[in-house]
């Protein structure tokens, strides 16, 4: 297991693991979208979740920082049990960043506002200190000459770099990447993932949900292949690319890889 | 495609091509005159009517309100047929001679500076809060939100204790009304919308329901009907002493009325958020009001803005509706000022009206434009003007 030296921003370490899921159930009415998952997370670990569409990794993901709701199992965050008590929620989520499909930035504020908004109203930080944090994590994904625009203004790969700064403004111990690069346009994939390699060697725990495959094999130090709310396979990448245990994972591999 | 590489027809550009500015606009003044109103016949037909429209109604309008208006006298003799002027128009004069009585309904004459001062206090505050480049806006909203209700009350309804003497609210009136009931139902009806809106997409249930209950049952009654509830049930509830003013039982009605609309005006804003920003702003850490006021009402409220606005110009409109629980506001004392025996005379009512109407259109008028130039602002914002004003500029 990879434990790189820890980005010094980040808070010390309170627990062994990052994430531990426990005979995670969830349906969607009648649908079960995950069945019986069961996955640790230590610290500093990358981990790359792919399988087809509607497998359930994108709920699973959500499930970590509770913006969806199970109903069997458990999950620990950071040594903090989520509970539908919202002091808990909430306090694994100031820990845990999240970039989603279609950046989601606000598009009212700026750049550097979508930057501050949170470490100044969730993390009480001064709005000075704030602001000087913002431009430190806009200028390492290479867009802080953006900073006083507003979202509409920026290409695709633009935007979800600011969202990736936004979420590190943060200081979060894990971070949560759901499919980044899918809704962007082809030319772009690329600083998205640049920016993406450069985060996970400095060391923060993260869990990505993505089909890019060069992106897996060069960070990942575990590969996991979901297929119907389970997970069929957890591998080392190189295993997991030239040897596939699974039948299903041969298969899929087969169909992307093309 | 194989039938152009038979034809060895490859081509490589050597020099960039020139950018080029927009041409101008082909035939100038004459083009745009064909394009726009004479392209088809049926286009052509349209723009004859209109223009025998206007032709038929402008010129009369303008002859009675204006030419053939008589605009100084002191009774009606002033606006009666004379030798000079055969077949009168509108009697100015009437207004003239009561505008004090529509400003200021019966309030005390000596004490109608108070008004005055309350009217410029109101003026004052509306443009520091509404104009988006003021100094300090921060301290503008104190002003207008704390401030300006103390003051006002003070002013109007007076203090005996520092020397301003107590005006009972049946005395208001006018102009003075109207503006009070629509300030009072424009500022509580907003916040109140917004809290209704959201408690009705509350998750706990108890909270949904009793929004749903209110808002259905307020809007689904006529403002009347709110009104004389207001007016006449609530003293059944409260002990006589306790019960409120007449006035303030009207601006609790309309406030009320108002609120319901605009809960579901805000709602139409809010259903227009996409999940994903709740999404992101859950993900950061924001709890449930921060959340709403830093990241969703921004967003719904800039949405909503002009069904925001068409609620308030419906509300200004519906103050009217006062009267019949016996307040005079602004259209019930031209109404009244019609019935005295001194102005009798055809054109009175007319001229009463229309003066009237000219007052209720300016405010809505002033309302809509500037809510317009907001709308444009913000779009400004999002890197969507050209489409924007291209459209409806």
């Amino acid at each position: 297991m990879a434990d790189p030296a820890r980005d010094p921003h980040t808070s010390p370490p309170r627990a062994a693991l990052a994430v531990e899921i426990v005979g995670l159930n969830k349906w969607f009415g009648e649908f079960h979208v995950l069945r019986d998952i069961d996955l640790t997370v230590a610290r500093g670990e990358r981990i790359v979740i792919c399988g087809p569409s509607g497998s359930g990794k994108s709920t699973l993901l959500r499930c970590i920082n509770h913006l969806e709701d199970w109903q069997g199992g458990r999950i620990v965050v950071d040594g903090i049990e989520l509970t539908d008590d919202p002091k808990q929620i909430v306090a694994v989520r100031r820990d845990v960043g999240m970039v989603f499909q279609q950046f989601n930035l606000f598009p009212h504020l700026t750049v550097l506002e979508n930057c501050t908004l949170a470490p100044i109203w969730v993390r009480r930080m001064p709005k000075r200190d704030a602001e000087a944090l913002a431009m430190k994590y806009l200028e390492r994904v290479k867009i802080a000459d953006q900073a006083q625009k507003y979202p509409a203004r920026l290409s695709g790969g633009q935007q979800q770099r600011v969202a990736i700064a936004r979420a590190l403004c943060m200081n979060p111990n894990i971070m949560l990447f759901d499919e980044p690069t899918s809704a962007l346009d082809p030319e772009m994939v690329k600083e998205v993932l640049d920016t993406m390699v450069a985060l996970a060697l400095d060391g923060i725990t993260m869990l990505v949900v993505s089909h890019e495959m060069g992106f897996a094999r060069q960070v990942a130090d575990r590969m996991i292949f979901m297929d119907d709310g389970q997970i069929l396979e957890i591998n080392k990448p190189k295993a997991f690319f030239d040897h596939p245990l699974h039948e299903r994972t041969r298969l899929f591999l087969q169909q992307i890889l093309r | 495609m194989a039938a152009a590489s038979d034809m060895t027809v490859s081509f490589l550009r050597q020099t960039p091509a020139a950018r080029l500015p927009t041409p101008a606009l082909r035939g100038g003044v004459a083009g745009w005159l064909r394009a726009s109103l004479f392209s088809s016949p049926f286009n052509i037909a349209l723009t004859l009517l209109c223009a025998l429209l206007i032709a038929r109604a402008v010129p009369p309008l303008i002859r009675f309100f204006l030419i053939d208006a008589n605009w100084s006298g002191s009774d009606r003799e002033a606006c009666l047929p004379s030798a000079g002027n055969p077949d009168p128009g509108a009697c100015w004069a009437f207004v003239r001679v009561w505008l004090s009585y529509f400003v200021y309904g019966f309030y005390p004459i000596g004490q109608r500076w108070r008004v005055d001062l309350f009217l410029a206090a109101l003026a004052l505050g509306v443009v520091w809060l509404l104009w988006l480049g003021a100094p300090r806006r921060g301290i503008g909203a104190i002003y207008f939100f704390i401030v300006l209700p103390v003051l006002s009350l003070i002013l109007l309804a007076g203090l005996p204790a520092i020397g301003l003497s107590f005006v009972p609210t049946n005395l208001w009136g006018g102009i003075l009304v109207t503006i009070v009931v629509a300030t009072v139902g424009m500022v509580v009806s907003l916040p109140l919308g917004i809290l209704l809106a959201l408690a009705r997409r509350s998750h706990l249930p108890m909270v949904k329901w009793l929004a749903v209950a209110f808002i259905e049952f307020v809007r689904g009654v006529p403002l009347i009907t709110v009104l004389f509830m207001a007016s006449v049930m609530l003293p059944l509830f409260v002990p006589e002493q306790l019960a409120p003013d007449k006035l303030v039982r009207a601006l609790i009605g309309v406030a009320m009325f108002a609120s319901a609309y605009m809960a579901e005006v805000v709602r139409g804003g809010l259903n227009a958020i996409p999940r994903g920003q709740y999404e992101a702003a859950e993900a950061l850490g924001l709890s449930y009001w921060r959340m709403n006021a830093l990241v969703i009402l921004p967003q719904a409220l800039r949405v909503t803005l002009p069904n925001i606005v068409n609620t308030f110009i419906g509300l200004f409109k519906d103050t009217t509706l006062v009267f019949i629980v016996g307040i005079f506001d602004f259209l019930r004392t031209v109404e009244a000022a019609h019935s005295d025996p001194r102005w009798a005379s055809p054109e009175i009512g007319v001229t009463g009206y229309a003066f009237a109407a000219l007052f209720y259109f300016v405010c809505c008028y002033a309302m809509s434009r500037y809510a317009r130039r907001v709308e444009l602002r913000l779009a400004r914002r999002g890197g969507r003007e050209h489409d924007r004003e291209r459209r409806d500029g």
